[in-house]
């Protein structure tokens, strides 16, 4: 076992892309059940940004369109969870489960023939100077651009809530729907808009697996990084940077247990690779014994049915 | 009636019909500026869905409305609060886990940058004696507070009209003077006032007109300073009403007793229970007044088993039964009733039939070697029916199919013929017409004069007035030692209570003042009484 074979600073930057697909797909959710609804599709919909993307990528030879096209079509397919849980008013549970299966389903389908493929590379951004800081530089300043936008992304949602008008509308539906109506905000668009968006982050989360992180298409690639996303969303009892911090830290165990793996730690693999799902297990199980703040913090109709006339 | 020159709003002829049910048949009536107006009538005689059509939140079928003169059918709420409509819910329209602030800005149009709204509202509530910090959690604040939010929310927007449903159901006395000195000042302002309420006698001291509906109609007006409480309640009733009656029985043994020192709530927002005693003789009803929010549902789940306790700190007929579950003491004969119809007390979308089975199964012996004996499990479920008047086309209806006042005489009427040792109940009237709510306070009252222990639970100090032998009143998770309800007077009750506590500020003489509210309020029997000069 030679435990100096690993590099603190390539740890933390490989950390940084481990953490964007979960990171991506978590901050969409989040959105979603700030509005109320619990969407368990988020493996599904992560997995069919993840075939779209690769496709379109693999087809245009750009990964742009790709990332793109990835995002369309699963915000597509939330659509079809949004519409039947909220026009149709149907359980959200089950429905969600039942896009977790049809997105695999899906996406083995649209998949076939491209395993093997090689997508385009998206090129990493080295920025002038900045990438040329020692240590720093090396850890924020040298990845591709997605990393950046997922960034990005955590802080626009963090704004989006806490500063605008929009954002305390949203909130406001999914603490009390009915309170919501009786002041004369349209419910049902204000969920299907933010099942919309999470699908659409969904679909990047996914469309980073293929594209960047792997970079190739296999059948059941995502491998539970949509659960993770979701439990990550507890985890951060509904706040963006404690959302930041989780997706990090699964990151960061993932890419530890993977360099330790290489390093040579005689401990059996398979117990190396369960380690970053049992910690995160382990986490939430601390986190909500502890009631009050966490238990709080969740949105007050999360997860009920919305009906007008009540 | 106004003409429309004078009139602020103008309705004529609305009328809105539901599946199976016209809710507003054919309805006029007219309110001036300044005019505090009552709407009254029984649940379900469509008071809430012309309120929510004046609102916009229902359309009409058919029918006219002209506000300060101009036609007026606002198509959402927004439209009728940028015309100069307030409206103040009945189950409050706020948002627990968003501060004052956030919540007024939800119900504004156009709401300036948080921190200029914090100080209007800071300016309008300590201008209208109901002051408000923008800055807590509305979850954190008591009944009365949150009402403030909600006014404070309207007040904003200097609404021409203020529709108000039911302010006063969870407001102690004192609350209310507040609240109707606000009221008061405002209509002297000109702000025209549309008042709901089930409380005849503060119908009397606030309104100046009065329309009543009853099956959707208007079926009189009046007004009703030169009515009696009880000529207005037959008005909307529409017959005479039964003014419940009581055989007393001489209390006997001590049959329940419990002693809790501290008791952490189970849910966020809940209330601890703190050095809380009581107990109960055989043949006596015991009251337990106080705000909502003051530990009520704590207190009813320690007592029918949903929060377990050490052994002895609940004890039936000395035997200590803290840690037995709500099954095992309904075995024992430790019923109960909680407050919530639908979810708590009954199963919405389970049958009569299946809802009296679920707590009636092992003393009505419903269940045989774990199988359901359906016959019987109907027979009971039919039982309760008759002996409850409870108006339904029979058992196989689900729960959520029944008025809130039949739920409730089924859900009363379940656990009063499981023949009880003891039954504890919360808020057994609560949102119930006034004959359903007659009817429930009869049950109980000949249930302890059957000798069973009653233990009743109620934010209605009238309804804990008429049925209660002692009165104990929760506050903050404690409760007083218990008195005899005979030698209270009004303003004991009204101290006991508490709540002027944190009122100091708005309102520093209304204890001074709160006597004479209370005896405006709190008549027992005042509907027998003429009406006061």
């Amino acid at each position: 076992m030679d435990l100096s074979s690993i590099n603190p600073i390539v740890l933390i930057a490989s950390m940084m892309a481990a953490a964007t697909p979960i990171l991506l797909a978590a901050t969409g959710e989040l959105i979603c059940e700030k509005s109320g609804v619990l969407n368990l599709g988020v493996e599904g919909m992560m997995i069919t940004g993840a075939v779209c993307g690769f496709v379109v990528a693999a087809g245009t030879g750009n990964p742009w369109l790709g990332f793109a096209f990835a995002a369309l079509a699963a915000l597509a397919i939330s659509l079809i969870f949004g519409i039947i849980t909220q026009v149709l008013m149907a359980n959200q549970v089950a429905t969600g489960l039942g896009l977790t299966l049809f997105g695999l389903g899906l996406s083995a389908l649209i998949g076939q023939g491209y395993q093997g493929v090689r997508p385009p590379r998206v090129p990493r951004i080295e920025i002038p100077y900045l990438s040329d800081i020692p240590v720093l530089g090396r850890i924020l300043f040298s990845h591709d651009p997605m990393v950046h936008i997922s960034l990005l992304l955590v802080v626009a949602v963090w704004v989006f809530l806490k500063f605008t008008r929009a954002g305390l509308i949203l909130r406001a539906v999914g603490e009390n729907h009915h309170a919501a109506h009786a002041l004369g905000y349209r419910v049902v668009r204000v969920r299907l808009m933010a099942i919309a968006f999470g699908g659409a982050m969904a679909g990047l989360g996914g469309a980073y697996l293929s594209l960047v992180r792997v970079p190739q298409w296999t059948e059941g690639m995502t491998a539970g990084a949509g659960w993770i996303a979701l439990a990550l969303v507890v985890f951060a009892a509904w706040r963006p940077w404690r959302l930041l911090l989780g997706a990090y830290l699964f990151g960061g165990i993932v890419v530890l247990q993977l360099n330790l793996q290489a390093a040579g730690v005689r401990i059996p693999v398979e117990y190396l690779a369960m380690s970053p799902y049992l910690i995160t297990i382990l986490v939430l199980v601390i986190i909500s014994s502890s009631r009050g703040r966490n238990a709080l913090n969740a949105p007050g109709s999360l997860n009920r049915t919305y009906h007008a006339s009540q | 009636m106004s003409d429309t020159t004078e009139a602020l709003l103008r309705v004529e002829g609305i009328t809105r019909a539901y599946p199976g049910v016209i809710a507003n048949d054919d309805i006029s009536f007219a309110i001036r500026p300044g005019e505090v107006h009552a709407l009254l009538g029984e649940n379900g005689a469509g008071k809430s869905t012309l309120v929510k059509i004046i609102y916009g939140l229902v359309r009409p079928d058919a029918g006219q409305m002209w506000f300060q003169g101009a036609p007026f059918h606002p198509a959402d709420p927004s439209a009728a609060r940028a015309a100069g409509v307030g409206m103040v819910f009945q189950h409050f329209s706020l948002f627990d886990a968003l501060d004052v602030a956030e919540n007024v800005a939800l119900g504004m149009e156009n709401a300036p940058p948080q921190r200029q709204l914090a100080r209007s509202i800071r300016e309008i509530s300590q201008a209208y004696g109901l002051p408000l910090d923008p800055s807590r959690l509305v979850g954190e604040l008591s009944a009365g507070e949150r009402q403030r939010v909600e006014i404070v929310r309207c007040l904003l927007q200097n609404p021409k009209l203020l529709i108000m449903d039911e302010p006063t159901s969870v407001l102690t006395p004192q609350e209310v003077e507040i609240l109707f000195r606000t009221l008061r000042k405002l209509a002297a302002e000109g702000t025209a006032i549309l008042y709901i309420s089930h409380k005849l006698e503060e119908i009397r001291a606030l309104c100046e007109a009065a329309t009543i509906l009853r099956d959707g109609r208007v079926v009189d007006t009046c007004n009703p300073r030169e009515k009696t409480a009880r000529e207005l309640a037959e008005m909307m009733v529409g017959g005479t009403l039964q003014q419940p009656a009581r055989a007393k029985a001489p209390p006997g043994e001590t049959v329940l007793e419990l002693d809790i020192r501290t008791l952490p709530p189970a849910l966020a927002f809940g209330t601890t229970l703190r050095d809380l005693s009581l107990s109960v003789r055989a043949g006596e009803i015991l009251g337990i007044g106080g705000v909502a929010g003051n530990g009520q549902d704590e207190l009813l789940a320690v007592l029918s088993g949903e929060t377990r306790l050490p052994a002895q700190a609940l004890k039936l007929s000395g035997i200590g039964i803290g840690r037995l579950g709500a099954e095992r003491r309904r075995a024992l004969g430790l019923l109960s009733a909680p407050e919530e119809r639908l979810g708590h007390a009954a199963a919405p979308d389970m049958s009569l039939t299946e809802n009296a089975l679920l707590t009636g199964a092992s003393r009505e012996r419903l269940v045989s070697s774990g199988f359901i004996r359906w016959g019987r499990a109907r027979a009971f479920a039919r039982r309760i029916i008759q002996e409850f008047d409870v108006r339904t086309p029979g058992p196989a209806t689900p729960a959520r199919a029944l008025s809130g006042g039949n739920l409730q005489k089924f859900v009363i009427g379940r656990e009063v013929l499981q023949r009880p040792d003891v039954l504890v109940v919360n808020q057994p009237t609560w949102g119930v017409d006034a004959k359903a709510a007659a009817a429930i306070r009869q049950a109980l009252m000949d249930l302890a004069a059957q000798g069973a222990a009653v233990v009743v639970i109620s934010q209605d100090l009238d309804e804990l007035m008429e049925i209660a032998d002692r009165f104990a009143a929760l506050n903050a998770g404690r409760l007083s030692p218990p008195r005899d309800m005979r030698e209270l007077s009004l303003e004991a009750i009204g101290l006991m209570l508490g709540g002027a506590h944190d009122m100091e500020v708005a309102a520093d003489d209304a204890v001074e003042r709160t006597g004479e509210v209370i005896s405006e309020l709190v008549q027992p029997g005042a509907a027998n009484e003429e009406p006061r000069p």
